[in-house]
């Protein structure tokens, strides 16, 4: 498990590394902590479908000390800097805590990730009566 | 004072032709009609070895049948050609290499071809003169290239040899004046001989054989965009475009690339753009093929005209039903020209604007990769500030104003700016990176030994580079170093971006050399595919009123 946590300024810090590799997908895993982080409103959070040709992101309300934990499934190796700054960023933009992420790509580009992942935060920390 | 005048004859390219063509006039049947099937003998009796030989090849139209022929001369009577041709697209254009029956290339763009030049000039199977751009390949079939034989196509012929090139005319006007008019012979395949035509795009003086071709001429829908393939990155990108460029401008008179992400801003003038209140202010003159992305502003309003470089197929009863937009002929079809078109987006816009594949940190940027001579088109005529333009208008005046250069470089003159836009994304499929430190197109240099690297728009030109990150306004930089610390700002996660100084780049922001998403008041939630006019294609042929007919492979429904 690859872990980092994310400071006010920006700068992310490395904890511990571990790694899961699946047969032609790859699975990486990562862990946030935010400053001042808060939770989100719902349990969950579903946006796309796998396979569609789109890419999935599952986020669930998970009692993690504030922490953050991501999963994220995709076929393109040797990008694990890169998706761990996009969500560190996503962490850190919308100080998220307490959550489990979980992201099939399906070949997105990180910026279409990270804008579906504020889709998904904006839409799980809505009120239930809106 | 003594006059020392060469003896010589002075009509010795006339007289060859004269040559030639009375050793080809057994194959003439009737007026100017050559049956198909005698193709290659005419070819072998008009082409010469080592002549200079254009065979047309534009963006869309192909005179591909006569390609086919040249590859069937026989080579120990046609050799060492050299092809000097805009665009190499079919395999054929390749085949005379390989064949032996040509050896030396002048061209601007290859596309599918760009991998087997790349390895026949390896392979020595081929010389290449120089990849230029549309104009400057245009220009110097007046000066020092120009062909002694050409083959064009048209749509119809009649038997006097008059040409009917209508919605598809692209290159053959240039190509047929140049060649004609230095005593050269036009060699032109047809769809259809026919008694009259609609109306005379070549004059038949100028054209000295007609084929009717076995099968119509290949034609490519080059310029189609599915709206269904856009993603919500290039809506955000778009929506930057329109509010920090487009309305920061107020450009009026545009050039627009032929990817998703110039399709998006097309597809959110009638929706973002008309909440902005930039209908009016903004888009009103285009130098563009006739995108079926622009037919939802064209039908609310947004373009008052639109010259195009070629047809697009599909949009042949559209455009014909809107003469007040687009140019169209006498007999009510399209007339598209790509060298006046490239000559007003040259001189007559104020706005370049398209995607690229790789930027440096210098602002130079490249769609070459280390193993393809793909070529330029048209991008470097309209991706430039045009040195010798002299009117004014206020979107470039601005861009001149904001200059930081300006003073080192005009003294107390004021002169305005041609903007230059790329839009890129950090991060392509496959997690391609849009920012390098150095480009392909050095590796591509010293592979191909070509003297000097192919960079498609040069950083000094650039004016503005767009990303999901932000927009940098590099035309407000002062100096290199601040150029690179811009671009750097808005490279994301990508090699180039992780050296950003986040100080600098607040500074930038400060300054407003940097604007992202938030600095520009643009809410990331909304970009989502609900802001598009059209969501598919079907929906763009409603905005049409049904006049748009789509190619088969677009239709879904």
């Amino acid at each position: 498990m690859v872990a980092w946590v994310v400071q006010s300024t920006g700068e992310i810090q490395k904890l511990v590394i571990k790694e899961e590799i699946s047969v032609a997908l790859q699975t990486l895993n990562f862990e946030f902590q935010a400053e001042t982080p808060e939770t989100m409103t719902k349990e969950w959070s579903h946006l796309g479908v796998t396979g569609s040709g789109d890419l999935e992101v599952l986020m669930e309300k998970k009692n993690l000390g504030g922490k953050v934990q991501a999963k994220v499934v995709t076929p393109v190796k040797g990008f694990d800097e890169v998706w761990r700054r996009m969500l560190g960023k996503f962490v850190n933009d919308c100080q998220v805590g307490d959550v489990s992420i979980e992201i099939n790509d399906d070949n997105a580009t990180p910026i279409v990730v990270y804008m579906r992942l504020r889709q998904a935060w904006a839409e799980s920390s809505e009120k239930e009566a809106e | 004072m003594e006059f020392k005048s060469t003896r010589r004859e002075w009509n010795t390219l006339q007289k060859d032709t004269l040559e030639r063509k009375s050793a080809a006039d057994q194959y003439v049947k009737e007026g100017k009609i050559v049956d198909a099937k005698d193709t290659v003998a005419l070819l072998e009796t008009v082409i010469k070895p080592y002549d200079k030989v254009n065979i047309e090849g534009n963006n869309q139209k192909q005179a591909d049948f006569l390609a086919k022929k040249l590859c069937e001369v026989d080579p120990s009577k046609v050799h060492d050609l050299h092809m000097v041709q805009s665009v190499l697209t079919l395999p054929e254009h390749l085949d005379v290499f390989e064949k032996g029956i040509a050896k030396k290339l002048d061209m601007s763009f290859s596309g599918p071809q760009a991998g087997r030049i790349a390895q026949f000039l390896q392979e020595k199977k081929l010389e290449l003169g120089a990849i230029h751009t549309y104009l400057e390949l245009y220009g110097r079939y007046f000066v020092d290239l120009t062909p002694k034989v050409a083959l064009v196509a048209a749509t119809m012929a009649d038997r006097d040899g008059n040409l009917f090139t209508g919605f598809s005319t692209e290159d053959t006007p240039v190509i047929v004046e140049a060649t004609k008019f230095r005593q050269g012979i036009v060699v032109a395949q047809v769809n259809k001989i026919v008694d009259k035509l609609p109306r005379v795009d070549i004059p038949g003086d100028w054209v000295d054989y007609v084929i009717e071709s076995p099968k119509p001429f290949y034609i490519e829908p080059l310029f189609t965009r599915d709206p269904a393939l856009i993603t919500d990155a290039q809506i955000l990108k778009a929506m930057m475009a329109i509010k920090g460029i487009y309305g920061e401008y107020g450009v009026e008179r545009l050039n627009h690339g032929i990817g998703f992400d110039t399709a998006a801003i097309e597809l959110l003038l009638p929706t973002y753009g008309e909440e902005l209140g930039l209908k009016g202010k903004i888009c009103k003159h285009f130098i563009l093929n006739p995108h079926p992305t622009l037919i939802p502003a064209i039908e609310s309003g947004w373009v008052e005209s639109v010259h195009s470089f070629g047809g697009e197929l599909g949009m042949e009863d559209y455009v014909a039903a809107r003469s007040d937009v687009f140019f169209v002929g006498p007999d009510g079809s399209m007339r598209s020209n790509r060298a006046f078109s490239q000559t007003a987006g040259h001189y007559a816009i104020d706005m370049f604007i398209g995607g690229t594949l790789q930027i440096d940190p210098y602002g130079n940027s490249s769609t070459a990769t280390a193993s393809r001579v793909a070529g330029f088109g048209g991008a470097p005529n309209m991706g430039c500030d045009a040195k010798g333009r002299r009117h004014s208008t206020a979107a470039w005046l601005k861009v001149g104003d904001e200059y930081a250069l300006k003073d080192q470089l005009y003294g107390p003159v004021r002169r305005g700016k041609r903007l230059v836009v790329q839009i890129a994304e950090t991060f392509r499929e496959k997690l391609a990176p849009g920012f390098v430190e150095e480009l392909d197109a050095f590796a591509l240099a010293k592979n191909a030994k070509l003297p000097i690297e192919p960079v498609m728009l040069y950083g000094d030109d650039l004016t503005h580079i767009i990303t999901e990150e932000g927009i940098a306004y590099l035309h407000k930089c002062g100096s290199m170093e601040e150029r690179t610390a811009a671009i750097r700002g808005i490279a994301g996660f990508t090699e180039v971006g992780m050296k950003a100084d986040p100080k600098e780049t607040k500074r930038l922001r400060t300054a407003g050399i940097i604007k992202t998403p938030d600095d520009l008041g643009i809410d990331i939630g909304r970009a989502n595919r609900s802001m598009l006019a059209a969501k598919n294609v079907h929906e763009l042929v409603e905005w049409s009123h049904g006049l748009y007919n789509p190619p088969a492979k677009f239709r879904n429904w």
